[in-house]
């Protein structure tokens, strides 16, 4: 319904992905400098999140997103968001980047039931932007585009009536519907039940603008109050916090948004589907709009991180016997979602060539590069075994 | 004063959608009608009265074509007008009207979207679709848009010769509710209410050319859920409030910080004058409404409150005209949860 929701998606997407991308990149070996092979230094770390970064806060690729336009499948955001992954040196298996797209949509989803009031969807957008500059704090010419694509979601937005945030919120509800995953950081916080569904207080300060429910106000017909009584509310609220800052800079107050992982205890993401989940299987066919959506959001980002003088990362974040089984049932899913792109190809030229081009480039990004016995991604997939 | 019985499980979960339960109860046959609301579906249940028996159907959003993506659903409500009742579905693309059982469709009337073709340019800035639904006495329905103008079709009492006879523009910003009452036998001078995401009201009386008697002015909150009940306009806000307005002159009778989350759904039992209201913040409440002649003013009371766990509450509807029972829906719940007078 909402022709808005793209930037706030990709943002708050992107920036639990990068969340959880700096706590497992955290966890890893550190040495000082670049000179020992196979163990990731500061540095790395640093390129990884900088690639990443600059890829999504490009300024074309926001342009493309800040059009007035429909939020479609899953299936394309989760696309974009693995070539935006791929921007950096990393690479991810399909198995990793599903459950990787699972704690993502999992935490937004969160975040968005629980959003105070409409516009509140703008600070946790905001504190999605103040984290993610303080990953890329090192690289100025990062920050800047950081800040330009700060600056153009406040123009937006900002004069948008609350009405149309919740329009917006709704849209991003009906595109969350019937996700339950269970994450056990969730579970532990207690945000979370045990069915995968999020926790409601009935009690606590309501948000900022809503008076504290239980009065009841009579007027005659002058306009003049002539009774005034309480009922009983069944929760127990307070008066408001003080309002968050929607500028460049401050305090945003609301705290959704800001990382919840802490530390780098692994433990944290691992995550189970509830019994009743319906599995995306039907390879149904991309609607035209979303194929050339697609092409757009690919063509308008810079070109893919093909390491070809150095050996690339691979990375398994979540490892596990189950999972490399469901790599393999998944993979299935991913030819299918080709072929299908070839069909829709063939009745545009446009759109033909530049995804030919893209379904080349994700053909060869799945093939690991041969050299991986003195590459730190031998390592890593030795560490993450471990998990 | 009211306990849970047996919900009624639905085939998908309700969409966060304002006013998201339909209700029609078939006294003749013993059965009531309930519609959900699920992204570009309609789960429609019929119940026998005895709970026996429960038979279900779903229906979809019309596509116009192939190569656009689904078209979202707003609202489905049903009409009950003197000679027939009809099930209308609001969405992206337009309004499909239903005979009340969901079995055929009677009417399709097309949004004006332009098609979005290669260029981008023909996307509009804001989200087109169409929302608010009511009959209206005899024979119309009226339907809102998000432009704020309201679609005005007359309804024959049978059949599929169903024509826009108007559109009336009242409003500026996005409709999102509207309400009815027919007063029978009694003069009535209103007898639509809608409103819209600026919480502006607007009073009309229906005939040939609708009316607008007169236009309530809201606080930039959004009014989501509306009712009309002996002439008095009752409205849900986006900050929990709920407002009583003498619907003709536009004077507040009273005022209630009801709950402390954006409200979804109001409806009033017209024989019994009971309120339910229910909110983002799992409450539902039950009032009591009050005419009180002398003064010629309304007042509400509060009579009970039901808490739906963990639960974002989208729809909420009496089950009968005495608000015997009620009926509650909510985001991500697949089912219809219902209470009775104890």
């Amino acid at each position: 319904m909402s022709v808005r929701t793209l930037p706030l998606v990709f943002i708050n997407l992107g920036g639990e992905m990068l969340y959880i991308l700096d706590q497992r990149l955290q966890a890893l070996n550190t040495s000082e400098d670049n000179s020992e092979k196979g163990v990731w230094s500061e540095n790395d770390r640093r390129r990884v999140m900088n690639d990443i970064v600059g890829a999504m806060f490009s300024k074309d690729f926001m342009d493309e997103l800040l059009k007035p336009q429909q939020l479609y499948s899953h299936r394309t955001l989760k696309t974009v968001l693995t070539r935006l992954a791929h921007a950096s040196i990393m690479r991810l298996n399909q198995a990793s980047m599903d459950k990787l797209y699972e704690l993502m949509v999992m935490a937004f989803k969160y975040q968005v039931f629980l959003c105070p009031r409409p516009k509140d969807l703008l600070l946790i957008t905001y504190n999605h932007i103040d984290t993610i500059r303080g990953f890329v704090r090192h690289t100025p010419v990062v920050v800047n585009q950081v800040d330009e694509t700060h600056r153009k979601i406040i123009e937006v937005y900002s004069s948008l009536p609350e009405g149309e945030f919740q329009l917006l919120r709704q849209t991003l509800l009906i595109f969350f519907q019937d996700m339950h995953v269970r994450v056990s950081l969730f579970l532990k916080n207690k945000v979370q039940n045990p069915n995968g569904r999020f926790a409601l207080s009935a009690s606590g300060p309501v948000p900022h603008g809503i008076d504290v429910p239980g009065l009841i106000r009579m007027f005659d017909r002058k306009g003049r109050e002539v009774s005034r009584s309480e009922f009983p509310t069944g929760g127990s609220y307070t008066s408001p916090i003080r309002e968050g800052c929607f500028e460049l800079h401050g305090d945003r107050v609301i705290r959704l948004g800001m990382t919840m992982y802490t530390g780098n205890n692994p433990e944290e993401t691992h995550t189970s589907k509830a019994s009743s989940v319906k599995k995306d299987d039907a390879p149904n066919l991309l609607a035209k709009e979303e194929l050339n959506l697609l092409a757009r959001l690919m063509g308008s980002m810079k070109a893919e991180n093909t390491p070809e003088t150095e050996t690339g990362f691979r990375i398994n974040l979540f490892t596990t016997d189950q999972e490399e089984e469901y790599a393999g049932a998944s993979e299935g899913a991913a030819q299918s979602l080709f072929r299908v792109i070839n069909i829709q190809a063939m009745q545009d030229e446009q759109a033909a060539t530049q995804l030919a081009r893209i379904a080349g480039q994700f053909a060869e990004g799945d093939k690991l590069p041969e050299d991986l016995s003195s590459s730190k991604g031998d390592d890593l997939l030795a560490m993450m075994d471990d998990l | 004063m009211y306990h849970k019985e047996k919900s009624i499980q639905i085939k998908n979960s309700a969409s966060a959608l304002y006013n998201n339960l339909g209700v029609l109860r078939i006294a003749p046959r013993r059965l009531t009608y309930f519609t959900v609301v699920h992204a570009n579906v309609v789960n429609m249940v019929s119940a026998s009265w005895d709970g026996l028996n429960y038979s279900h159907r779903q229906l979809q959003s019309k596509e116009p074509n192939v190569a656009t993506s689904t078209s979202l659903i707003t609202q489905a409500a049903f009409c009950a007008l003197p000679s027939r009742d009809l099930l209308v579905v609001t969405s992206q693309k337009g309004i499909q009207m239903y005979e009340s059982d969901g079995s055929i469709m009677v009417y399709w009337h097309a949004l004006d979207t332009p098609e979005t073709a290669t260029e981008l340019l023909c996307v509009p800035a804001q989200a087109v679709f169409a929302r608010g639904i009511s009959a209206v006495c005899e024979s119309y329905i009226c339907v809102g848009l998000s432009t704020g103008a309201i679609l005005v079709f007359d309804v024959p009492s049978k059949g599929s010769n169903i024509t826009l006879s108007d559109v009336m523009e009242g409003h500026k910003e996005s409709i999102t509710d509207m309400a009815s009452e027919c007063c029978g036998g009694e003069v009535c001078i209103a007898d639509l209410v809608s409103a819209d995401d600026g919480g502006n009201l607007c009073v009309w009386q229906s005939g040939e050319e609708f009316k607008l008697l007169n236009h309530i002015p809201g606080f930039d909150i959004s009014c989501s859920s509306v009712k009309l009940w002996k002439g008095t306009v009752v409205a849900g806000y986006g900050t929990g409030q709920i407002r009583l307005y003498e619907a003709v002159t536009g004077i507040l009778h009273a005022e209630v910080n009801a709950h402390a989350r954006w409200i979804y759904s109001l409806d009033i039992a017209p024989f019994s004058g009971l309120l339910l209201s229910a909110a983002e913040d799992s409450l539902v409440r039950v009032w009591h409404l009050t005419m009180t002649p002398e003064s010629h003013s309304v007042e509400i009371a509060h009579l009970y409150n039901e808490c739906v766990t963990d639960t974002q509450i989208c729809g909420a509807k009496f089950c009968d005209g005495d608000g015997y029972a009620f009926a509650v829906t909510g985001y991500d719940l697949s089912e219809i949860i219902r209470y009775t007078q104890s």
